[in-house]
């Protein structure tokens, strides 16, 4: 009571408005819940017998499948749902703070294989891609762990990288015979069939993912001290900030299949991916080095002293400490870029929301835009807010040792 | 992720068929190795291409690919879909990205000629027209002097309305609008009398966005078309084979409309006597291997497809929501422009 009188009634003025917005929010959710839930039609045969009702609720009934899942096989559906469900638990698992060791990376192997072996129903892997893997891994784990690893493992590793240059020679000089791996449970589905929420989730999913080491990289070029790779890094960073991501996607799929030679066409989906992954680096990039920028010298100084070398300083000392800095900006990027996906429906990828602006154009349903955004509305809504949720959960939790 | 689609990259090295500029045939090899016919779409215009609820392309465009590949390889359903938006059409079928594109497109010179596109017949005969509330009691445009008219500034439409005003001597006020959705409920409030483009976006307008409790049949549109939009598949310049069989396709369409062959009646027609109808369904030999396709061609396209008649009512005519009368669509010997030569 006291709260209500301090705060809504506290003088004539401040009384008269209190009443005046309460009785429009009443009056407004009244009309709403009218329209939304009252009068509401939840099925019908055609949009005709919606018309003079309420919400044509309806129509989400009849293209809610096309909507979340587009053009994909439609007795298949379930693919893309679990697909959906896989990427869900991956991000959900990796959001927990326990998990953020090595069981990151088994959990994203897994889910991402499960994710794509489902939308694509089919994984062919080459002989020369599995010794490249080999030679990567063999070569990136023996300089990685050159100073902590036992000899043993050091040798391991070695032992792995010489397999693949040596299966890739074998290969080159037509030793090896070709083989395909093929993993293949269920029937194909190109990229030019999907649609929907897995679209806009692995758009959105696998460009941050690419596009955060990338962005990483490019904050520490462009704070190098050497100048070529900082005027590269600047120069990159500068021009795809300087240009909207609309016509990113424009170039890569109208001015590039004009560059290629005549009938060779690279698939829409890897092309509007990479645009995402080159645009969203640029922007991460600067967020990050926002939060390098506010770290005191003195941490540099105290590595160097310590005599760290320039990866140990980066990985133990500047960059855990610059990246709990900018988690909160680094989320507004994410959402922002969750949202910015939809342009892709410029080139012709049938997102979300190109899906759900697809359920307007059949005529038989055709008059309801309302309730299609809406619905579409609420479900980024739902994945917006629970990372925003989340962003402020890993402020608290990861800022408890610097808290007084 | 990218290493997995260079490994899912079997099939994206189906996609690298190649195709030349000047060589006869080449698209159409590719198009038969490839096993699929790639059409360039639109992103969704009701009737004409648009997404079921099932995800499944239909429409008159589509139906258009789907003659084309039932002509090729005897299955309506060996089409891949690409969905162009209007900046990306020239683009995608330039670059060989699709075969064909069958995207309510309208046939110019310049299209024709300096985009390296070939026209190969027009499949639906769309022009400017105008919609008017019934109550207002108007029969023709004539009779529109004075009046106020919703319109979209910056298109030929614009232009059109002025020239025809200026022409049949009579004034009107133009109410001009940005966007469509806007356009349409200024002229559906009756800040207008009239509201103008082109007449198949009249009649889906009329099907699908009066406000209640008004209906579909209180607004008329007017016979008068003011403009030519001839709309029809384009393929690139270089096969001269794919075209002819993109272009017979659709004329075979017409004659089996004209022959009254439908999906329904095209097997017993195959008895028929008549040397004419024969000949086209390849019961005589001889078609199908002048155009280099298998002699059951026509059949096909008529069994899983339809006749033009056929499409066309169960896409925009009246067995659509959109109720489109067939007016310059019908066929020539029905007062009509679609007019296709012999096939003989």
């Amino acid at each position: 009571m006291g709260w209500l009188r301090q705060n809504l009634f506290s003088s004539w003025g401040n009384g008269i408005t209190t009443v005046v917005l309460l009785l429009a929010i009443a009056w407004l959710l009244s009309w709403f819940v009218d329209w939304a839930v009252l009068t509401a039609v939840w099925t019908a045969p055609s949009g005709q017998d919606c018309r003079g009702h309420g919400a044509c609720w309806a129509l989400i009934h009849e293209k809610y499948r096309y909507i979340f899942f587009g053009s994909f096989p439609y007795e298949q559906h379930w693919r893309p749902l679990f697909a959906v469900l896989a990427m869900l638990a991956m991000l959900i698992l990796s959001a927990d703070r326990r998990m953020w060791n090595k069981r990151l990376l088994w959990i994203w192997s897994i889910g991402s294989a499960t994710t794509f072996l489902l939308m694509f129903g089919q994984i062919n892997i080459s002989s020369s891609l599995i010794f490249f893997l080999a030679l990567v891994i063999g070569a990136g784990g023996a300089v990685l762990r050159a100073t902590v690893g036992s000899p043993i493992e050091i040798n391991a590793w070695r032992a792995l990288a010489g397999i693949g240059v040596a299966g890739l020679a074998l290969r080159l000089v037509g030793l090896f015979p070709a083989f395909t791996l093929s993993i293949a449970p269920f029937s194909y589905v190109e990229t030019s069939l999907w649609g929907g929420l897995p679209v806009t989730m692995i758009l959105a999913t696998y460009g941050l993912l690419f596009a955060f080491p990338l962005g990483i990289l490019l904050a520490l070029g462009r704070r190098s001290n050497l100048p070529l790779i900082k005027s590269l890094c600047v120069g990159f960073i500068e021009l795809i900030r300087g240009v909207p991501l609309i016509s990113l996607l424009i170039m890569a799929s109208v001015m590039l299949p004009l560059f290629l030679p005549s009938g060779m066409t690279i698939d829409k989906f890897l092309r509007a991916l990479v645009a995402v992954i080159l645009f969203a680096s640029a922007y991460i990039a600067e967020v990050i080095r926002g939060g390098l920028q506010s770290l005191p010298k003195g941490q540099f100084e105290a590595a160097d002293a310590m005599g760290l070398t320039y990866f140990q300083k980066t990985t133990l000392v500047i960059l855990p400490q610059a990246l709990r800095v900018v988690i909160p900006p680094l989320i507004n990027t994410f959402i922002g870029f969750f949202k910015d996906t939809s342009l892709v429906l410029i080139i012709g990828i049938f997102d979300f929301l190109n899906t759900a602006n697809q359920a307007l154009v059949d005529p038989k349903w055709a008059g309801f835009p309302g309730e299609i955004y809406l619905f579409a509305a609420f479900v980024y809504f739902c994945f917006c807010f629970s990372m925003s949720r989340y962003s402020k959960y890993l402020e608290t939790e990861l800022n408890k040792g610097t808290r007084r | 992720m990218f290493k997995k689609f260079i490994g899912a990259g079997t099939v994206a090295a189906a996609l690298l068929g190649a195709a030349g500029t000047a060589h006869a045939g080449k698209d159409l090899d590719a198009v038969k190795a490839r096993g699929q016919l790639i059409c360039g779409v639109s992103t969704g215009v009701a009737g004409f291409s648009q997404a079921d609820s099932q995800g499944k392309w239909t429409g008159l465009d589509v139906d258009v690919c789907r003659a084309v590949a039932a002509a090729i390889f005897g299955d309506a359903e060996k089409v891949k879909y690409v969905p162009l938006t209007a900046q990306q059409r020239f683009t995608a079928i330039q670059s060989g990205e699709v075969d064909l594109l069958s995207r309510n497109t309208t046939w110019t010179l310049q299209r024709d000629t300096a985009l390296g596109l070939d026209f190969t017949s027009i499949s639906y005969y769309d022009g400017q027209g105008f919609m008017v509330p019934k109550k207002l009691g108007v029969k023709s445009a004539k009779e529109l002097n004075g009046a106020t008219v919703c319109v979209q500034p910056g298109t030929t439409t614009e232009l059109n309305l002025a020239d025809y005003f200026r022409a049949n001597k009579m004034t009107f006020k133009p109410v001009v609008i940005e966007k469509v959705e806007e356009v349409r409920s200024a002229f559906f409030a009756g800040r207008c009398d009239v509201y103008t483009t082109d007449a198949s976006g009249l009649y889906s307008t009329r099907a699908a966005n009066v406000p209640a409790p008004a209906t579909a049949d209180d607004f008329v549109v007017l016979p008068e078309i003011i403009s030519k939009e001839p709309l029809g598949p384009a393929v690139r310049h270089g096969d001269q084979q794919f075209a002819d069989i993109v272009r017979w396709s659709f004329f075979a369409m017409l004659e089996t409309e004209e022959n009254d062959i439908t999906s329904k009646n095209v097997d017993e027609m195959l008895k028929s006597e008549n040397p004419s109808i024969k000949r086209i369904l390849g019961v005589t030999p001889g078609i199908g291997k002048a155009l280099g396709v298998d002699e059951k061609w026509v059949y096909n396209i008529v069994k899983q497809v339809g006749n033009y008649g056929e499409s066309f009512e169960r896409n925009v005519g009246m067995g659509s929501t959109l109720k489109i009368a067939r007016g310059l669509n019908a066929l020539w010997s029905k007062g009509g422009l679609q007019y296709a030569p012999p096939i003989r």
